[in-house]
């Protein structure tokens, strides 16, 4: 472009054509839809392909029958109908609620107990919030084999002490005793998944204004009742966002039964998840695995309705 | 709390507590490194003191280096961890901004739909996701896991991103566009810098959490050199129904040091994040 003033002044036609689409591209650039649009297409054409395209796919798997390395067959609602009449699938599905029902419990009350235990006033309390974080921190797989050696009827932690302090000549068979394998898991997910509940109630502790504790304590309330009618309530929020998250990726767990008890003994620890991994991985039923894996669908559509009208109301 | 407390309520209402919690929540790393640290005649010497270590050993640990593949696991893991960090943190940061700050059709609808993807958990898409990476000819690559973990965390990364970017105030921008900055500008120069504890939280956490994947990289990574800790300890250090406890429990720890370490540094952000948003676990 020319740069010679008295040339352009010359013709000052010609100088705003290009001049002028030229600020319309910037123009149209700086717009926000626009602007808004180019940022958001790359990362939603990742999370298409890699989310949204096997979450259909996954779907499409449902309805047919495809062994491993050999053509899909249609089979309709087939693979749903072979689930609907498979008894370790309906043990898988009572193991997953009893589960997540009984460890989301205690997470909660643990953890409501631990955020009012910290929420007192004492020294080092950034390293004791840190270390008691530690079970949430450290890689799941690797505090399960941990718990496994714990838990080994031999040689393990709980049954030696047993045995030291002369309380059993032979300890019980934590996970090869259906019952006792149950508990077990539902152990070992509340020992990690306490703290979380923990410190994050304590934060939303922390969130209450000293002067309603006051208010409440000069108005006659007792501790209990300053629990009950003052910091209860206002917990509710966080308590209601930490319990769903929680009940979520408790229903969906996979790694720390995979690795303690295999879903074993007899299927007595089998969850949805790690009953679909053994029919598409160990029996190499594609679709009949991914059927059992859509199982969980509702339940996930469940709590997401429940999210949402409770943020409605609130 | 309101009012003083005397000692003995002190001592019922905040020390046993707090020491049981910690019993609680600590003993398993005690029995790990009291594991690791025994050779095999006192570890299965059924008269010896279970949680006392007569005569330290380093055996586990070095059989762990000499006979195993655990250090390349180690390397495998912050890889994996760091670049899937990265690419969630840059996608994360591209979707979370547009809609924490600005006005468009369709935003709303595609904020529900971020959240609705971050509670999509791995377990639900792991059979079409093995199918799709077969078919990308990327199974047994580091590459597999390096482009599965995103899915899981960009969601996640986005979501707290949002939250930073809404708390800075939106005259800040105004300014600096009619200042003359471009909309990338004022991005670059003015909104994301202050947002840096949020790429902290966001990062650490996002770190973390590839670093527990398990799913994945047990459906994807079958070659022993190209493993990562977690499944490298369950597929290779469990030889059928033989136990080597102390070898498993030396790679528990140290494989868990790493993460601890790095968290160690980085609480304040990590609670911050976990309180933020709510997280996977």
């Amino acid at each position: 472009m020319s740069t010679n003033p008295v040339l352009e002044a010359a013709r000052p036609a010609a100088r705003a054509v290009p001049v002028r689409r030229a600020f319309q591209l910037r123009e149209w650039l700086e717009r926000e839809a626009v602007f808004s649009w180019l940022m958001l297409t790359p990362p939603l054409l990742f999370l298409l392909a890699f989310l949204g395209y096997p979450f259909c796919y996954g779907v499409y798997l449902s309805f047919v029958r495809r062994p491993v390395a050999q053509p899909a067959t249609f089979v309709g609602l087939g693979n749903f109908v072979n689930l609907w009449s498979d008894s370790i699938f309906w043990q898988a599905v009572w193991n997953t609620f009893r589960f997540t029902g009984a460890a989301t419990v205690l997470k909660l009350v643990g953890g409501l107990g631990m955020a009012l235990v910290m929420h007192q006033n004492f020294r080092m309390k950034g390293v004791t919030r840190a270390l008691l974080l530690l079970p949430f921190i450290v890689p799941t797989v690797l505090s399960t084999v941990a718990w496994q050696w714990i838990l080994d009827p031999g040689m393990g932690m709980f049954n030696r002490i047993l045995m030291y302090v002369g309380l059993v000549t032979q300890g019980p068979s934590w996970l090869g005793n259906p019952t006792l394998a149950l508990v077990s898991v539902i152990l070992v997910n509340t020992w990690r998944g306490l703290p979380f509940f923990g410190i994050t109630i304590l934060a939303g502790l922390q969130t209450i204004p000293t002067e309603l504790m006051e208010t409440a304590t000069i108005d006659g309330a007792g501790s209990w009742q300053r629990f009950r009618y003052v910091t209860l309530p206002l917990l509710m929020p966080v308590i209601f966002i930490v319990t769903t998250f929680s009940i979520i990726f408790t229903f969906f767990d996979f790694q720390l039964v995979y690795v303690l008890t295999g879903g074993g003994p007899a299927n007595a620890t089998h969850l949805m998840a790690t009953y679909a991994y053994s029919i598409s991985m160990g029996g190499g039923q594609m679709g009949l695995g991914s059927a059992a894996a859509l199982a969980m669908v509702p339940m996930l559509g469940l709590v997401l309705v429940a999210m949402s009208s409770y943020v409605r109301k609130a | 709390m309101v009012g003083e407390l005397t000692w003995p309520r002190r001592l019922l209402g905040l020390w046993v507590p707090l020491a049981a919690l910690f019993v609680f929540a600590l003993f398993p790393f005690a029995w790990m490194a009291a594991t690791s640290l025994k050779a095999n005649a006192e570890l299965y010497d059924p008269a010896a003191n279970p949680m006392w270590i007569r005569h330290p050993s380093l055996v586990h640990y070095i059989d762990l280096f000499k006979e195993t593949n655990f250090v390349v696991w180690i390397g495998n893991t912050m890889l994996v961890a760091l670049v899937s960090t990265l690419i969630s943190l840059l996608l994360g940061v591209m979707l979370a901004y547009p809609l924490a700050r600005m006005r468009f059709p369709a935003a709303g609808l595609l904020a529900i739909s971020v959240a609705v993807a971050y509670l999509v958990p791995q377990t639900l898409l792991f059979v079409p996701m093995a199918d799709l990476i077969n078919r990308m000819k990327l199974g047994d690559s580091l590459s597999a896991v390096m482009l599965t973990y995103p899915t899981l965390l960009v969601p996640f990364c986005a979501w707290l991103l949002i939250g930073y970017f809404k708390t800075v105030p939106r005259e800040l921008e105004e300014a600096a566009l009619i200042d003359g900055a471009s909309r990338w500008r004022a991005m670059t120069r003015v909104i994301l810098p202050l947002c840096t504890p949020g790429f902290l939280s966001a990062g650490i956490f996002a770190f973390t959490l590839a670093q527990n994947e398990f799913l994945y990289a047990l459906l994807f990574l079958n070659t022993s050199t190209i493993r990562t800790v977690p499944v490298g300890v369950t597929g290779e250090l469990i030889r059928g129904d033989a136990f080597y406890w102390g070898q498993l429990m030396a790679a528990a720890l140290l494989g868990s040091l790493p993460v601890v370490l790095i968290y160690s540094f980085f609480v304040k952000y990590y609670v911050a994040g976990l309180t933020a948003g709510s997280v996977k676990g």
